[in-house]
């Protein structure tokens, strides 16, 4: 009993940390249409720069995690901007180049931190085991899904009541149409790019106490995020988090269950969702 | 058109490959005066990076000392990363004797390291000396190139395995280790003589080298009285820390790298009570190990570790063969015959000497994690001397089993 | 101006007769794998020169076929019955992978064959009872094809070159024929194609078949050469490198991807001499291609040199 109820809240916290991971790249691809293969290694520099902040600059964790998200956002922006822009229109060109970013950026991380991993400490208050009812559960998994909550929560309220999320919305149902109303829709691709990588960096950041931080992580998270939005839907914010516990469990529940076969069993699904249902389960459009 | 373009690209790729190629990269070299080359192979990326790098450590901290002279000949010393696995090795491996053309090659760090290249380097016969386990390489399979002076995986083990049936009481275990050839062995070592000694490995765990979360195989440890772990480089600090986390109360046992002395700065107070098995320890007390810490103390302000230990005491090995040799590398027949004939007593790790196969024949040392004025240091608790490969078995009867693997010893029924 | 057959005819000359002027067994090690990733590159430009799908999981198929070999090898059998094995095994692989990939184009067919690339790698990494997951599985000897061993670099490299040779004739073949022409119409204009009678979809299915066929080539030539496969053969990583080759040489030619492969293994063996990062250098190489010379490095270059030489000009 006690084991199954580990691993169904560690698999919820995993979907927790999915989700701000991949909500970022569903949106870009979702309003950009472009798969950004460079996400890993965001969420890895998040990582990296927050470790930095709370190892070397004894910044407090949370506020660390609040400022990786920014430099990480800044990031992004800067990439949008001189890089993808100018190959607005050429998909193929923009995969690419993500994916030529990641490299760099993967590499740019061994220079600075070298290749040993690095352990950030769980911030003091959450380290150790909650007890309730005779179980013992690490208390800093619990709090990442709050703040998967707490983030899902606030997104929502941006899409749906503002109107920057508007836009977001019509961007991502028409983009033609939408610049044709007067949106000026290559500002607000920088926008969701750099809201995308921030969300990413503080993923990176957060996920660190669990994770730590090596090189490899973007390697490991981008299929993850990958198989999230392509679950869940591309564009779509619940399809996202639906994708994230779906993700979270067939990740934990394979590890432990069936070892042998536990990626088959995370990518199986994704491979059936573009050949059968391309839009996945709550997305707008297929890939 | 674009064809005509790529060919003459083509032509031009081709010409700067015979520019290249026929310049004279290695002129003729005589023997004496020719410095003698080093190789080490090492990762310095990913989990087993903190080995790694301690490795390096261990061994310029040596050649520095010695001034890059050894038996009056020049050291060229050439570090490479493998990356911490076998492609990565087999490709360093192929650069360090064909294009380096080094004398000796040192490491490579892992088990399975080893076990890719050995075949190649015993093919080109270079006397290759290295502290990853791979039990077979001085036993079912033996490359006769090779040396080693820290202990087959199951070495430390067999000990541990002992200790935890004697004199820990422990009669139920989970053991939980890497899935690669390190982890196979090490656990195989220790089951087979815990199970001999009256005790009982109920399940193994097997995580991948690069585990994230360990959770869900902690969710599986229930039922036992006894944890036995073998994790290498910097995952033992992620699952003890896991460990703690989940609220697991159960003594842990580890190998050689679990307790390891360099990482115990980096511990947190989860490691309190750690027991663990390992050829080196860091409050033996003779002039070797002293010298020796105190050098890795100035050099690279760490402290000292298996990996730097292991390291450094080849150095020492290599000096005394080169020392025999009168400092003469170019017959390898009798470079590997004076390094298997090696015999030290006084080193970091105490005295020892090789068997036959070229594996050593020292001491094991059991230590415990205590917190000692503040911070956490190993303390040795008991001590196995003379402790060959074969320990405490004979040798025949060892080598008629097959090597340990994720399935043998086979769980009892 | 040298006509191009004869620079051609040199050049293959010239790799021919390596051996005899490379000075160093490591240097003829080098050129073997330049070789090896060109008829990878080769394989993979089918798909993404001529047939406008980019794949993201060839290193799967690669890898496949290497596994295939080195398994059976293992398990005792001789080496032409694991080379028959890996071939079969891994076209059979193709064959279903390339029916679930094909109902999707553009975006979505990278997203797949990453998706299966990603699969084959999980299997090689985790399915330890039959591929040894990360410790890998080690090949003991190399073929002795009519009594000639293949052990040494020297002789390895001939047998390579020759394998190269074919594999290059068979794509010139394809690529010239009716067959490769309506390839090319597929990517240009699919729905025109559609509606001229020709069957698209057919066209494809056997084009990603002669692709998988042309990788699994180069793994069997791959796994002889280094006598050892392991999962980071399969992974993403890998793809993303032949790929690399493929476009920054010149998708859609011939002669492009043997140009990317040369580039990308000289900078990762020669230059990592020199330079410790050279991924760095890989990826940015990788950028700067796709931005400023997207039709790929040898096109690109001398459209630079062209508009150089006209500035210098004026």
């Amino acid at each position: 009993m006690n084991f199954w109820l580990v691993l169904a809240i560690n698999s919820v916290t995993l979907g927790g940390l999915l989700f701000l991971l991949s909500a970022g790249f569903s949106l870009i691809f979702g309003l950009m249409r472009i798969p950004n293969l460079t996400h890993g290694s965001l969420f890895m520099l998040g990582a990296y720069f927050g470790a930095s902040l709370v190892l070397w600059f004894h910044v407090e964790f949370w506020l660390a995690a609040v400022i990786s998200g920014v430099l990480v956002a800044a990031i992004g922006a800067g990439i949008e901007r001189l890089l993808l822009r100018r190959l607005a229109g050429a998909e193929l060109a923009q995969v690419l180049v993500t994916l030529g970013l990641s490299f760099m950026v993967a590499d740019l991380c061994l220079m600075e931190w070298t290749g040993d991993p690095i352990s950030v400490p769980t911030p003091p208050g959450l380290s150790g085991a909650a007890h309730f009812a005779r179980l013992a559960f690490p208390a800093y998994r619990l709090a990442i899904i709050a703040v998967a909550v707490v983030v899902a929560v606030a997104l929502w309220l941006l899409l749906e009541r503002t109107r920057l999320g508007a836009m977001i919305r019509a961007g991502v149902d028409d983009p033609q149409m939408a610049r044709v109303v007067g949106i000026r829709v290559s500002h607000l691709f920088t926008t969701i790019f750099a809201l995308g990588a921030g969300l990413a960096g503080f993923a990176g950041m957060i996920g660190s106490p669990i994770l730590s931080v090596y090189p490899g992580l973007d390697q490991d998270m981008l299929p993850l995020a990958l198989v999230v939005v392509i679950l869940g839907g591309t564009g779509s914010l619940l399809g996202s988090l639906v994708g994230s516990f779906i993700v979270g469990f067939l990740f934990n529940f394979g590890q432990a269950l069936l070892p042998d076969l536990a990626y088959f069993v995370l990518f199986l699904p994704m491979v059936l969702v573009l050949a059968l249902r391309p839009q996945g389960l709550f997305g707008r459009y297929a890939p | 058109m674009r064809t005509t373009l790529n060919r003459r690209k083509f032509l031009l790729s081709t010409a700067a490959g015979i520019g290249a190629g026929a310049l004279p990269w290695r002129a003729a070299r005589a023997q004496t005066g020719k410095p003698v080359r080093i190789g080490l192979l090492t990762v310095k990326t990913g989990p087993l990076a903190s080995g790694g790098v301690q490795m390096e450590q261990g061994i310029t901290a040596f050649l520095k000392d010695k001034d890059y002279t050894l038996a009056g000949r020049k050291v060229d010393f050439i570090s490479a990363d493998t990356g911490g696995n076998p492609a990565g090795a087999k490709t360093k491996a192929q650069e360090l004797i064909e294009r380096d053309e080094v004398d000796f090659i040192l490491g490579p760090l892992a088990a399975f390291e080893l076990l890719a290249i050995t075949q190649y380097v015993e093919q080109h016969k270079t006397p290759m000396m290295s502290l990853a386990g791979a039990d077979d390489l001085t036993q079912r399979k033996p490359n006769p190139y090779f040396v080693r002076a820290s202990a087959t995986s199951s070495q430390a083990m067999h000990p541990m395995g002992h200790y935890a049936a004697t004199e820990m009481k422990l009669k139920r275990v989970i053991t939980i280790d890497e899935d690669f050839a390190f982890g196979y062995e090490q656990i195989g070592g220790f089951q087979q003589v815990f199970e001999d000694n009256g005790g009982r490995v109920v399940k193994k765990l097997w995580p991948p080298l690069v585990t994230a979360d360990y959770t869900p195989y902690l969710a599986q440890i229930s039922d036992v009285d006894g944890v036995v772990q073998g994790f290498a480089g910097s995952n033992p600090l992620k699952f003890m820390k896991q460990y703690a986390d989940s609220g697991l109360k159960l003594p842990v046992c580890g190998g050689e790298t679990a307790g390891d002395d360099a990482l115990l700065p980096h511990f947190g107070d989860e490691a309190i009570g750690l027991i663990s098995a390992c050829p080196y320890t860091i409050d033996l007390d003779n002039d070797a190990n002293r010298k020796f810490k105190a050098l890795l103390k100035r050099d690279y302000d760490v402290v000292a570790g298996f990996y730097a230990a292991g390291l450094y005491v080849i150095g020492m090995v290599v000096e005394a063969a080169l020392e025999a040799l009168h400092g003469d590398t170019s017959d390898k027949e009798a470079t590997i015959k004076a390094l298997r004939a090696v015999n030290l007593k006084d080193t970091p790790r105490g005295s020892f000497h090789f068997d036959d196969l070229g594996n050593v024949v020292g001491n094991v040392f059991i230590r415990r994690v205590e917190k000692v004025g503040g911070s956490l240091t190993n303390v040795t608790i008991k001590t196995y001397e003379n402790v060959g490969q074969f320990w405490p078995y004979d040798e025949k009867a060892y080598l008629a089993h097959p090597v340990y693997s994720r399935d043998y010893p086979p769980l009892k029924s | 101006m040298i006509p191009s057959r004869l620079a051609v005819a040199a050049a293959l000359a010239a790799l021919a007769t390596l051996p005899l002027w490379m000075s160093g067994v490591f240097y003829v090690n080098i050129a073997s794998q330049i070789l090896i990733y060109a008829v990878f590159a080769l394989g993979l430009n089918v798909l993404v020169g001529y047939a406008g799908l980019v794949s993201l999981g060839h290193a799967g198929l690669f890898g496949v076929a290497a596994y295939g070999v080195a398994y059976l090898l293992a398990a005792g059998f001789g080496h032409g019955t694991a080379i028959f094995a890996g071939l079969a095994v891994a076209v059979l692989a193709t064959a279903v992978f390339a029916a679930l990939a094909l109902r999707a184009t553009g975006i979505g067919f990278i997203m797949i064959t990453l998706a299966l690339g990603q699969i084959l790698w999980g299997l090689a990494y985790r399915w330890i009872g039959v591929t040894n997951g990360d410790n890998g599985i080690s090949v003991a000897t190399r073929p002795a094809p009519f009594g000639v061993s293949l052990a040494g670099s020297t002789a390895f490299y001939d047998a390579t070159f020759v394998v190269f040779l074919l594999a290059l004739a068979a794509s010139a073949v394809f690529v010239r024929s009716p067959f490769g022409v309506s390839l090319n119409g597929t990517r240009d204009q699919p729905r025109r194609m559609n509606a001229l009678g020709y069957h698209v979809w057919m066209i494809r299915y056997c084009a990603c078949l002669f692709s998988g066929l042309l990788t699994a080539i180069a793994g069997i030539l791959f796994v002889y050469y280094t006598e050892f496969i392991s999962p980071q053969t399969l992974a993403l990583a890998s793809s993303a490198e032949v790929l690399l080759m493929v476009i920054s040489g010149g998708s859609g030619t011939l002669l492009g991807p043997i140009a990317g492969a040369a580039l990308v293994v000289i900078v990762k063996n020669v230059a990592s001499a020199y330079i410790e990062r050279w991924n760095l250098l890989l990826g940015a190489i990788f950028v700067a291609i796709v931005i400023f010379m997207p039709e790929g490095f040898v096109p690109g270059t001398i459209r630079l040199a062209r508009l150089g030489l006209r500035a210098a000009k004026a």
